[in-house]
């Protein structure tokens, strides 16, 4: 009988690594994800269809591709890596961080496609009546539609926060499965269901997955609930 | 204030071209859904660019196509109430009122928040969400909000369309005070002849997206050939008067008006108040000798200017009361009967409770100078 409720130091540590890698691409994709659905939502410029296509790609390609894709751009050798490294020392390749880029990248289209929906749906009329008051268009922004897209918002980081706790395939390609490093949780399960008598270990990580990811579910249920009601559109 | 607009633009298969000024207290835009008076606000506003021409507020250009200038909306101060209110769904009614506020340098304020509250009577609304509103009250807060930006014009967009006409009555004292008490020039874009009626200082009819006439309202609510957007049952002329005498005894005002002198419900004003009187061409009847034993308090001696076109089995008759101009609304069929022609003196009978609130109003307070001033520009 296996213990259920110990976790070993390697679970422990894959599925803190999972949480670490996950807040952190959805924390660091948001500003890229409401400027892309801003422009995707409003914007008038001929690239248009071409960003659109450019920002959904992640959810068409098998992930392999996309891991093999960043690990060609950012890897050290890669045109964007060698220049981030040699300049800022941020290394992607085979790091922590190279897993949060895979996961952002990877819920990026998930995340933009929630906030530009409830961008559509914000009456611009209520904008244009903030500049006649005599607000500058970002403090409109940031006062009227900012506000009011909050729910999407919320929606857009907890799917992409769960796609990033799911993510395996565009993770292992672009920096391997390193305990302690780069062994997210998928990672750590996929490892378990290849060891002998790694059953139990594989199962118990997988009950924490389904946990986790319901959680985040849960909440962001409640959270957009709550944001509705603050902004008058709910009952 | 004055405001001068020529502009030339095309929306689809719309061309608008406007030029008028004005230097009225209250410019109306008047005319039917669709002649471009809601497009020509929102250029004024800066929310539309036109495609061609200029417009400027007390000679500073806001919009000059040939200097390729276009001041952005929200430098404009140039205050806006439009039809459906537009408050913000997210922020209380006090947050609403004072988003404006700061954007506008502190030596320029001339209202506080405490002020508008009083003025529109607000002041127990200032915690609730603008869902919890209703139609007029909501419109109040618009108006408020507007305000206290302290913007040097006020556009108000047909204000008062979505509301009831209990609704309107409690809005349109307010849109007065805002006109007499804090002085700000205002352009009220209205389709409704009453509304204009009552506030206006200045008309501008618009038709197909052109101006048809700049005048005072008695002389340009009085043609029916300018009032395109008038309903028909609306038509009919704006008379000046003065209160004379009230009689407790039957609940009834005295007024002198140009034309004679006329019987209202009594009106809760000081004697000798400038008031406005609207008479609708269908509640004035004609008659070719004295009428004796006859219900009707109102009876004013006439002559037939002009006999109008006629539509239908409907003809317009304008008339001249002393001074004042009238319009009646006939039957064809009476017009024969009586052998009415230009000329002909006659008696116009005017029921005392045709004249319901809507029709009566305080007068503003404006020179006829500064009202002449208000010359076409065409």
């Amino acid at each position: 009988m296996p213990d259920w409720f110990t976790l070993s130091a390697e679970e422990q540590t894959a599925v803190l690594l999972s949480l670490k890698v996950a807040l952190w691409a959805t924390c660091a994709s948001l500003p890229f994800g409401v400027a892309a659905a801003y422009a995707l939502a409003r914007g008038q410029f001929w690239g248009r269809p071409l960003l659109d296509g450019v920002v959904h790609l992640p959810l068409i390609l098998p992930p392999v591709v996309t891991g093999y894709a960043l690990l060609l751009l950012f890897g050290r050798s890669g045109p964007v890596g060698a220049f981030l490294a040699e300049q800022f020392g941020v290394v992607f390749a085979f790091r922590w961080t190279g897993a949060a880029l895979a996961c952002a990248i990877m819920g990026f289209p998930l995340m933009v496609r929630a906030i530009r929906l409830s961008l559509e749906a914000v009456d611009t009329r209520l904008e244009e009546a903030a500049g006649t008051l005599g607000a500058p268009p970002l403090w409109v922004f940031a006062t009227v539609t900012l506000p009011l897209i909050l729910p999407g918002v919320a929606a857009g980081m907890i799917l992409s926060f769960a796609r990033a706790m799911g993510e395996f395939g565009a993770t292992i390609t672009f920096v391997s499965n390193i305990p302690g490093e780069t062994q997210t949780l998928p990672s750590a399960i996929y490892t378990f269901t290849q060891v002998p008598g790694g059953d139990a270990q594989a199962l118990r990580l997988t009950l924490i997955a389904v946990a986790l990811s319901l959680s985040a579910l849960l909440v962001s249920n409640a959270l957009s609930r709550r944001i509705a009601r603050g902004i008058g559109q709910g009952t | 204030m004055s405001l001068s607009v020529d502009i030339r633009h095309r929306q689809g298969d719309f061309r608008l071209e406007a030029r008028f000024e004005s230097a009225g207290r209250l410019t109306a835009l008047f005319g039917r859904s669709g002649a471009g008076k809601s497009s020509l606000v929102a250029m004024i506003a800066g929310l539309t660019r036109p495609d061609r021409g200029h417009i400027a507020v007390d000679g500073e250009p806001l919009v000059d196509t040939e200097r390729r200038l276009f001041v952005p909306v929200h430098r404009r101060r140039v205050g806006y109430v439009f039809q459906e209110g537009r408050l913000f769904p997210h922020l209380t009614v006090r947050r609403n009122l004072l988003y404006g506020r700061w954007f506008t340098p502190e030596r320029e304020r001339y209202t506080s928040l405490d002020d508008v509250v009083d003025l529109l009577g607000i002041g127990n609304l200032l915690n609730r969400s603008p869902a919890r509103l209703s139609g007029g009250e909501k419109q109040r807060v618009a108006i408020g909000r507007a305000l206290l930006a302290s913007p040097r014009l006020l556009l108000m967009d047909e204000p008062l369309a979505a509301l009831d006409e209990a609704r309107k009555a409690e809005i349109l004292p307010y849109i007065e005070r805002l006109r007499d008490e804090i002085g700000l020039p205002i352009v009220y874009v209205s389709h409704s002849v009453a509304e204009v009626a009552r506030l206006a200082t200045t008309v501008v009819t618009m038709a197909d997206g052109r101006v048809t006439a700049v005048g005072r309202p008695s002389d340009v609510l009085s043609r029916p050939d300018l009032a395109p957007g008038a309903d028909e049952a609306e038509a009919g002329a704006v008379l000046k008067a003065v209160i004379q005498s009230h009689d407790d005894t039957f609940g009834l005002t005295a007024l002198s008006a140009a034309g004679g002198t006329l019987t209202v419900p009594r009106l809760h004003r000081p004697l000798g108040t400038p008031v406005r009187v609207r008479v609708r061409a269908r509640d004035v009847m004609l008659a070719v000798d004295e009428p004796h034993g006859l219900s009707a308090l109102n009876v004013l001696k006439a002559t037939i200017h002009e006999i109008g076109e006629p539509h239908g089995p409907v003809v317009e008759v304008r008339l001249g009361a002393g001074e004042a101009e009238l319009t009646a609304r006939l039957t064809r069929r009476s017009v024969s009967a009586l052998a009415l022609a230009p000329g002909r003196e006659v008696y116009a009978v005017i029921k005392s409770i045709a004249f319901d609130e809507a029709n009566l109003s305080l007068a503003p307070h404006y020179s006829d100078s500064a009202d002449a001033a208000a010359d076409t520009g065409q």
